[in-house]
Parts: structure tokens; sequence; C-alpha cells
């Protein structure tokens, strides 16, 4: 009796969530932002099945009748944001082993019900890179998740390529994060610090040669090597090099390096970016940036500054931010955007910076980071203008589901603080999704 | 033709002395500001209003109406015009930005309990982190030692000008830093090793203070003549406590000994209103974007906003950090406070002027706009929380002593 009536339950619940996502929903009069087009006043946005369907001016369209409607009016959407450089999720990389390690990969260390996705969700953000630390060279592979709800398992959070595998980079570092004055099998110097990562790279390259040479013939394939696969990846520009760097000189470096061996490179961090901006711009690598209440903390930031925004847009390279969450807190995001037009950097491009600009440098530009038909419906609503100290987050919308909701006094509690904010999440069934994971 | 000339020269002359005078009117001198709005801090803002400035102090504060600027005055023109901001407490000028053993002051690991660790003989009025408050509108800061021991040392107030401590330095001695929870623990087979131990030693010391202000022939070492002054209440306490528990505890230890105390940072001060309110002292509350975790865990951004609601005094900090960044600042912290709607801007910004200024006991000298007070200003060209608006300029004791756009 008890299990029919769980079945009956359940069987309800189904058919509630098939119907809410096969109903198209349109949000409706609200100012629209879409990033890849110019502002709408009074606007639309059409989603259906995870998908948006349309947007435009909400004065020129009819709906059909089986639409949703919400009146949107007074509020701002935009696309939900794209963080290019976070931490969370408790996830862990390399371990003190040695200053590179490919193989590790931060998707096996993510917990799922870390109360920091939520926390991330509450910020707008949809879309994260979470990587590993940067006491290493190079501390392991980096995972793109979208902040879906209710994640039993890390599966649950990956976007997936064309070929169905989980999307990510990999982190490297330069700069004194990964020097260790003791010596040892970690680098005592800059020079050092470049002469390693040669080697890996040069290793790699002779054992993607090999791999090439076996061919067919099985006995003359080299051992198999997770770390070596990891670089050819990486050589193959199959595998996007994040790489944390933030002296001028470490931003050069980094930059010899790709040009070296032809990686596929985006800068993060970049401190000193408005001391070679035009260099990076010339070298057209893409540059994600991080704004920090005061200089220093340590010695490669002492000249870190606001204007790095404007530097960068001003000499045309693309330019992202990230929050490295937790050195800044994802819930406040938006933030970096208004921190940057405080300096010089343009509106447009500011916000373009926690959008369109991320999602490019994690090869993500066909599915998130702007409002377009086809796009995912990955958007949030805000109380006002995005720049603004004044204005909420108030909900954030993943694949055409609700994952946050400000009015919900248990999202309010993530957003703003308060006695067990910061608790891992228990599984709750109100988002049951077709796995019961830990529940039962 | 010639009279022409003539004019031309003199006018010519006229315009060469405005420019040698320009160069040559110092920083300090008479100085009125002009703006769309005037936050005095002592009643409603004045719209477009004017504070003159004189040697030092200021002079007048209104309506533009009915101030009229002397002649030779420097005219300077702002949107918006607050009191200097005070950053209720740092460690900022003893801890430095660079991080690293020689400019991080703010702590000695040699002993659990250093009372007479002074403030002053480690700040560092040059520091670039001073700087850069200043150029945010931040004129006075409370710093010293900083939380993590049980009794780390002093505090300090100053000015965030000066080219040395003597000239930055309005109180020498503030307070003593006191640390209760997790984080006041010596570590491992040292004591304080449990919070019960803390208040152990605490009431030892608090006791041998005691029975010292009885005697005549009491030891003079810095430690007894520090002791002393909090025990005859000359100074304050100020405890850093984060669980409620320890707020708790910082009240019952100085209703116990009858001492003045400052709660600091208070993470779950929320969860105890009541008991803090009833002890009547005020609250120094963590920054708006302190991280949470740990004995954090539960703080809340609203926590500023639900203290002042229950008629507690609070003031808002930076606080101290130990990586990055290596100081907040407090401008963005009430901005944040502020902005989630539940206290209005005025009362965020009291939080940083004069709510702070009473709670350090230096209000008749800052914390508002009112003629006789230390002239410090800062200057924005918009609403002084918005991310996109800028400190324009900054003014200490009646010099102008910053003019970068921040």
């Amino acid at each position: 009796m008890r299990k029919l009536f769980l079945l009956l339950f359940f069987a309800g619940l189904f058919a509630f969530n098939i119907s809410a996502q096969q109903r198209p929903t349109a949000f409706i009069n609200a100012r629209i932002i879409p990033i890849s087009g110019p502002v709408i006043e009074q606007g639309i946005l059409l989603v259906r099945d995870g998908k948006i369907v349309a947007v435009g001016d909400a004065r020129t369209v009819r709906l059909a009748a089986d639409v949703v409607v919400i009146d949107a009016a007074g509020k701002v959407i935009m696309p939900g944001l794209v963080d290019t450089h976070s931490h969370i999720g408790d996830g862990s990389g390399a371990d003190a082993s040695g200053p590179i390690q490919p193989d590790v990969r931060l998707m096996d260390g993510l917990n799922v019900r870390s109360s920091s996705l939520q926390r991330a969700q509450s910020g707008g953000l949809t879309t994260v890179n979470v990587m590993p630390g940067s006491g290493h060279l190079d501390s392991g592979q980096t995972l793109y998740i979208k902040l879906r709800d209710s994640a039993v398992k890390v599966d649950d959070l990956f976007i997936l390529d064309k070929a169905g595998k989980y999307m990510g980079g990999i982190k490297f570092a330069n700069g004194t994060n990964s020097l260790r004055a003791g010596g040892g099998a970690f680098p005592g110097t800059r020079a050092k610090s470049a002469a390693l990562v040669r080697d890996q790279l040069i290793k790699a390259q002779e054992y993607r040669d090999k791999v090439k040479k076996a061919g067919n013939d099985a006995s003359k394939l080299p051992p198999r090597d997770l770390a070596m696969e990891a670089l050819v990846e990486v050589l193959d520009q199959k595998r996007m090099v994040h790489f944390h760097t933030h002296r001028h000189d470490d931003i050069m470096t980094a930059l010899r390096l790709q040009k070296e061996f032809g990686f596929r490179l985006v800068l993060q961090h970049v401190s000193e970016a408005w001391k070679v901006a035009d260099e990076i711009a010339r070298a057209k690598v893409p540059a994600s940036i991080i704004f920090i209440d005061s200089p220093g903390g340590k010695l490669e930031t002492m000249d870190i500054d606001f204007k790095n925004g404007a530097a960068l847009e001003k000499a045309g390279a693309l330019t992202g931010f990230h929050t490295d969450d937790g050195i800044t807190d994802s819930r406040w995001f938006l933030r970096s955007a208004g921190l940057a037009v405080r300096a010089g950097m343009s509106r447009e491009k500011a916000l373009y910076a926690v959008t369109m600009a991320n999602a490019i440098m994690l090869d993500l530009q066909d599915r998130v980071g702007s409002l377009e038909p086809g796009k995912d419906a990955d958007f949030i609503l805000l109380s006002g203008d995005p720049l603004s100290v004044y204005t909420q987050v108030l909900e954030t919308w993943v694949e055409g589901k609700k994952v946050f909701d400000r009015s919900d006094p248990k999202d309010y509690l993530l957003q703003v603080g308060g006695v067990g904010a910061t608790n891992d999440r228990v599984q709750h069934l109100d988002c049951f999704d077709g796995d019961l994971g830990g529940w039962n | 033709m010639y009279t022409l000339e003539l004019k031309r020269a003199s006018q010519m002359f006229l315009l060469l002395l405005a420019f040698v005078a320009a160069a040559v009117i110092p920083a300090n001198a008479q100085i009125a500001v002009k703006a769309n709005e005037i936050w005095t801090m002592a009643g409603n803002p004045i719209i477009n209003g004017v504070v003159l400035i004189k040697d030092g102090k200021i002079e007048a504060v209104g309506p533009a109406a009915s101030v009229r600027i002397p002649t030779g005055y420097r005219v300077i023109n702002a949107q918006i015009v607050t009191p200097g901001l005070i950053d209720a407490h740092t460690v900022v000028g003893l801890n430095g930005y660079l991080n690293q053993p020689h400019d991080q002051m703010a702590l000695d690991g040699g002993a659990s309990i250093q009372p007479e660790l002074r403030a002053t003989d480690a700040y560092n009025a040059q520091e670039r982190l001073v700087e850069w408050l200043r150029e945010f509108g931040v004129t006075t800061i409370h710093t010293g030692h900083q939380p993590s021991a049980l009794v780390s040392g002093q505090t300090m107030i100053a000015k965030t000008w000066g080219k040395n401590v003597d000239e930055a330095t309005i109180v020498p001695t503030a307070m003593i830093a006191v640390t209760l929870g997790d984080s006041a623990n010596a570590g491992a087979g040292k004591s304080p090793g449990t919070r019960a131990k803390q208040v152990a030693m605490l009431r030892a010391e608090l006791i041998k203070a005691q029975e010292n202000a009885k005697k005549s022939d009491a030891p003079k070492d810095l430690k007894t003549v520090a002791w002393a002054s909090v025990i005859n209440r000359q100074v304050p306490l100020l405890v850093t406590a984060d669980r409620a528990q320890d707020i708790v505890t910082a009240i019952r230890i100085a209703r116990e000994f009858n001492i003045r105390i400052v709660l600091d940072s208070a993470a779950e001060g929320h969860m105890v209103v009541n008991e803090i309110k009833s002890s009547g002292f005020p609250v120094i509350v963590h920054a708006t974007m302190a991280r949470a975790g740990g004995q954090t865990e539960n703080l809340s951004m609203e926590n500023a906003y639900i203290l002042r609601a229950a008629g507690i005094p609070v003031a808002l900090q930076s606080g101290y950090e130990g990586y990055v960044p290596k100081t907040r600042v407090v401008l963005f912290e009430a901005a944040m406070a502020a902005a989630n709607r539940r206290l209005l801007p005025r009362e965020a910004m009291a939080m940083i002027t004069i709510d702070a200024a009473r709670i350090l006991g230096i209000d008749k000298r800052v914390g508002s706009l009112e003629k006789g007070k230390d002239a410090d200003l800062a200057m924005y060209d918009g609403d002084p929380f918005e991310w996109t608006s800028h400190c324009i300029g900054t003014i200490i004791n009646g010099r102008v002593v910053s003019e970068v756009i921040r």
C-alpha cells in the first residue's frame, strides 16, 4: 500500500514536470539585455523545453493560447552569468607529490551538495568553470558545470560536448604560488617553473608521436599514461589551458609558452594586465580578470587595478571576469562589472565580460552567454540595473528550470546568510528528476 | 591702440598672478566645498549646500543660499559630500599590503597575553593600504593588533594622513584586543587550548588587576599598567567573538569585573540580540562581505541591520584579512549593507561615520559635518554607495589629501 502511494506520488510529480516543461513560458514586459544585441525596453523572452525560443519586443509578439505568461514588468532579464574560474563545490586537484599533475581531475572531488553551489545560483551564476588550485604548475583538469538543482552526482552537473563527453580545461599556473623554497620536485624560481612545463609538453609531443607511429599496431603503443593523454589534448588544442598568472613578466611567459606549443589559452587573473594589454591583444589571447578590493595580499598582486578591464577593452582583447570563489563571493559577481565600469570600462563590455566573453573562453558560445533562440534557457531576473549596488538577483533559471527564487525563504537564506546558510544541502524531493540517489 | 595693449598686458599680468597664486596656495588653505547634497550625519542632508573650511576645522555648513563663500577660498565642487569615513576596526598600518613577514606586525606569536604591546610602535603611516583607504574617503581608522591571540595587544586611532605615526595618531591607546573562540587557542600543547581555559586565563589577569588596584605599591611593569587601565574603566577591551556563546561570555566577563568592552565581529550577534541589547555594549560588526565559514558560518549580510534595529549601537569595519584582499574598504561594506534595502543608505553611512565615532569615543572631533569639528570630508560624483560612482577627493584636517578619482 505504501509503495503504491509512493508510486502514485512520483507519477504525479513526474507528470507535473513534463507538462510544465512542454508548455512554453513567456516572460513579458521586462527590460531585456540579450548581450547579443541592443537592450529591449519592453521585451519578451519565450522559453520551452529548456531552450530559448524567442527574444523580442513584447508589444509586437502575439502569444499562442497555451503559453504560460509571467509578467516581469519593472524587472531586468539578462543571460545567466558565466564564471571562468571558481573553486565552489569543495573541489580538489593535485596533491603535494609533484608540481605537474595533468592526470588529476577535479571532477573526482567535487561535492555536488556543497552549499557553495547554491550560493552561486543566488548570485545569478548558471555556468561555471570549477578549477583545482594554483599551488602547482599544473594542478589538473578543470570541469565546466551547469548549476542545475538537486544534483546527486557530479554527472548531473556536466556539460557534454557533441561526442557526449563532459567538458573541461586544464589549470596551469606560474608566478609565486607554485614556488617552493625547499627545492625538491617543485620549482624554486620562475625560470625553473617554465622549464618544467616545457619539459612536460615536449614529453607529451614525443608521446603523441609514438602513438601516431604505432598506428593500428597495439604492440608498439607506449604504456598508457593519463597525464600524457591530457597534455596531448592540450597540444592538439582540444583542451583549453586556463593559466593562472599575475605579474606582467609571468603573463608574457604564459604567452611565450602558448606560442611555442600552440595550445589554446585563457589568461586567468592577469593582475597586471594594464601593463601588457597591447601584448595580450596582439597575441589574440583572451583574458579573464578579477576585481579585488585592495592591492597586494601577495607580492604578485601589488599592482592589481580596477582599470584592467578598461585597459584590455581599449587594447581590443577579449575580456572576461571571474570570481575565483572563495577569493571573491559568487553572490556578488555582478559587482565586478560595476567596478570595471567605475574604472572606465564600457557598460556593454562589462556585461559582456560576465556572460558572452566567458562563454567563448569555455567554448560554450553556441549554448550560453546570451539570450538568443536555440540557446539554453539560462537567464536571471534582476530587480534593476545589473550594475547598481541596490539591484538584487530575484530569480535564476538554468535550462528552463528555476533554481533560485529570492522570495523563497530557503533561497533568501542562501543569498543573504544566517543560521544554516552554509550547511551543505540535504537532498530533497521537490526537485525529483528521476534519480533518488542518496535519498533512499 | 596703446590703451588696448595696456589692457591686454594687465590682463596677462592678472592671469599670471592668478596662475602663480594657484600654484602657491597651500593644500590646507581655506576651502569651500559646494555639493548638490551634503550628508552631514547630523540631521537631514542639505540640498545644494556649502561646507566652509578654515584652519583645519569646519567653519560653517549650510544651504548655499545662506552660507556666503568668502573671497580667497578655494572652491571644490562635488555631487555628494559626506563626513570623512571611519573604519571602526582594521589592522591596516600594522599589517602591510605585501603580506610578507616583514610587513605583518599585528600579531606577535610569542605569548597569548600581551596587553602591553602598543599599536603606535608598529604603525606605518606611509603604508600603501593607508593611502588606498584615504583615496576612497576613509579619513579615520581604528587599527592595531589583530584578532587570533587571546590578548594580542593595543589598538589606536589615526587619521589616514601624516608622514609618521605622531602626525597621524589621535588616540594612542584606544582599546586592548581580546579574542574568544577557536581562533584564540594558542596551538598544540600551549595554553589556552579550550574556551574555558581562555576565560580562566582572562579572569586570572583581571583578578590580579583588581587586587593591584587596591594596593598603593602595585608593580609598574607594562603589563600591570595595561591591565590597570582596563580595570579602572579607562580603556575598553575590544572583544572579537563570533559564536553566540563567545559573545555571551564576553558580556559575562565584562559584568563580573565591571569593565568596558566593545563587541567585535559578532557573526552570530543576530542570534543573541536581546543579550547584547541588555548589556548596553556596542558592536563593531564584521564586514558585510566577510566570508562565511567556521566560526562565522552563520554570518548574515543583515547582521548590522538586525542589531541596529534593536537599538544597539553599531559600526561597520573592514576587519582583519590574512590574504586577498589584504584590506576591505568600509565604503563598499556599508554599500553592501545598504544594498539589501533594509537599511537606508543614510543609516549605512552612519555606521561608517557618526555611529563609529561615538563607539570609538571621538565624536566630538569627527564623524559628522558640524561647525567646529575636524574638517574631514569625502567627496563623490554620485551616490557614494553605487559601484559606478567615484570618490573624487578627500580632505583631512582641512587639507586636500587626495584628488585621485577612485
